[in-house]
């Protein structure tokens, strides 16, 4: 019984992890940015974001997505409140295709993704150029978008593999 | 047709109106929130900017604490990054210290003579006390190259003011909050600052490129002929006092271009000088 009880609550607190993943995501911002690598950047949060609202939408939950958006507009300097709209459009987007998708494959889910993202950047590109003046660098932007759709096929797998093995669900395809 | 449309349509009022068996909120609901927040924000609405406010400071601490792990690992990148290259700068750094002690000499008198030209020609300014902050957080983020430091309006930080490293300016103040704020660097794409060129003499606009290195606008490039350039605030406008080191000109070897190479490494900012220039009243 005791035995049972400790195993419910390790995943309990695995399935936490994305949660986590999501919050250390937005407020560390991963970057590489000390290697001084001219072309490599990346969206983490995009990437865990779709990722978990297409395959386990339970384990974020969209308060938790929104409140991380305003703490990554907090710590990146952009308006508040744009991030969490970027992030609740990408999952509206991986909602829609959860809908629409009978039999799932990680082709269709990443050109969808990659669909994705980029209607998402426009909107936030747009909205910081022409309402919040920002001026912005688009050949950083592709650099970002590419390595994002790119390293989307790693993570995936990664994330397949952690709900499969630490949480032992197998309903994540 | 009509069947595939109407399937559109409930697989997207599926997406965002339906709420999921632990949601509290519809997506819908969400997305609404989070434009009517934009909407008020930009307004400047008084309580989303308490709001704004408030989750900035936790903010701040916290993604503080979170990147410790990362800045231990950054800083010991650096370290081993140094001990590779320190015969070549040892070497380098006594030719230099060679050269500097010569040149230091005739500093002085010069410094003393143009405070008292200054003076007479009405344009001597006084800096604010120092403020000395602690940067608390440095992510490079795509749309906004700045930091953030731990000294606010509590401690009379205002907008607008300068912030240098040791003698070399570093940006600008752009947000002022009770117990931080945040520098917008001389890198980020929004900066401009009036420069001369010396010692040609040329003045101009210095503008952040997003990476971590300046360009020169509005200025005839054929005019800087050498590498050997040096980049000072040229003090119009008033919001720089004249003459504060920036960086240096430097040719980019891949398309021949002239950059500005910044004298502070904003990479490596711990410590940082808030503090403000106003113009000396004579009576």
């Amino acid at each position: 019984m005791t035995e049972l009880r400790n195993k419910n609550f390790i995943k309990k607190i695995l399935s936490l992890v994305p949660l986590f993943l999501l919050y250390l995501s937005v407020l560390n911002n991963f970057d590489f940015n000390y290697l001084e690598l001219k072309y490599f950047s990346f969206n983490f949060s995009y990437i865990l974001i779709f990722y978990y609202s297409l395959k386990k939408n339970v384990s974020l939950g969209y308060t938790h997505i929104f409140i991380a958006g305003l703490f990554n507009d907090a710590v990146i300097g952009t308006p508040l409140g744009i991030s969490s709209l970027i992030y609740l459009l990408l999952c509206g987007s991986a909602a829609y295709l959860r809908n629409i998708t009978l039999r799932p494959s990680l082709i269709k889910d990443s050109i969808f993704f990659l669909v994705a993202i980029l209607i998402v950047n426009s909107i936030l590109f747009i909205t910081l150029n022409i309402v919040f003046n920002y001026v912005l660098d688009y050949s950083d932007q592709i650099i970002n978008i590419t390595y994002t759709f790119l390293l989307y096929f790693i993570f995936s797998y990664i994330f397949n593999l952690f709900e499969n093995l630490a949480l032992g669900r197998t309903n994540v395809e | 047709m009509e069947t595939s449309r109407d399937d559109f349509v409930i697989a997207i009022r599926s997406a965002f109106l339906k709420k999921g068996t632990q949601q509290r909120f519809s997506l819908l609901a969400l997305i609404s929130f989070s434009v009517i927040f934009l909407i008020l924000s930009s307004l400047n609405f008084k309580a989303i900017d308490y709001i704004k406010i408030g989750l900035k400071e936790i903010v701040y601490r916290t993604s503080f604490m979170v990147s410790t792990p990362e800045k231990f690992v950054k800083k010991n990148y650096f370290i081993i990054k140094k001990h590779f290259n320190l015969y070549e700068e040892n070497e380098k750094n006594k030719n230099d210290l060679e050269y500097l002690r010569s040149k230091d000499l005739l500093n002085e008198f010069i410094i003393l003579e143009n405070q008292r030209l200054k003076n007479i020609v009405d344009d001597y300014l006084v800096k604010s006390d120092d403020i000395f902050a602690k940067v608390i957080n440095d992510k490079g983020s795509p749309f906004l190259k700045s930091v953030i430091i731990n000294k606010g309006s509590k401690q009379n930080i205002s907008l607008g003011m300068i912030v240098m490293d040791g003698v070399y300016l570093v940006g600008k103040i752009v947000e002022v909050n009770y117990l931080s704020s945040r520098v917008l660097l001389l890198s980020d794409l929004n900066s401009k600052i009036p420069v001369i060129l010396e010692p040609y003499g040329i003045l101009s606009i210095l503008s952040g490129t997003g990476k971590n290195y300046g360009i020169i606008q509005y200025t005839k490039k054929e005019n800087i002929t050498t590498d050997t350039g040096a980049i000072y605030t040229s003090g119009t406008g008033g919001l720089f006092k004249a003459g504060i080191p920036v960086g240096r000109i430097s040719t980019n070897n891949i398309d021949n271009k002239k950059n500005v190479k910044f004298f502070s490494d904003f990479s490596q900012l711990k410590f940082v000088k808030v503090l403000s220039f106003t113009k000396i009243e004579i009576e």
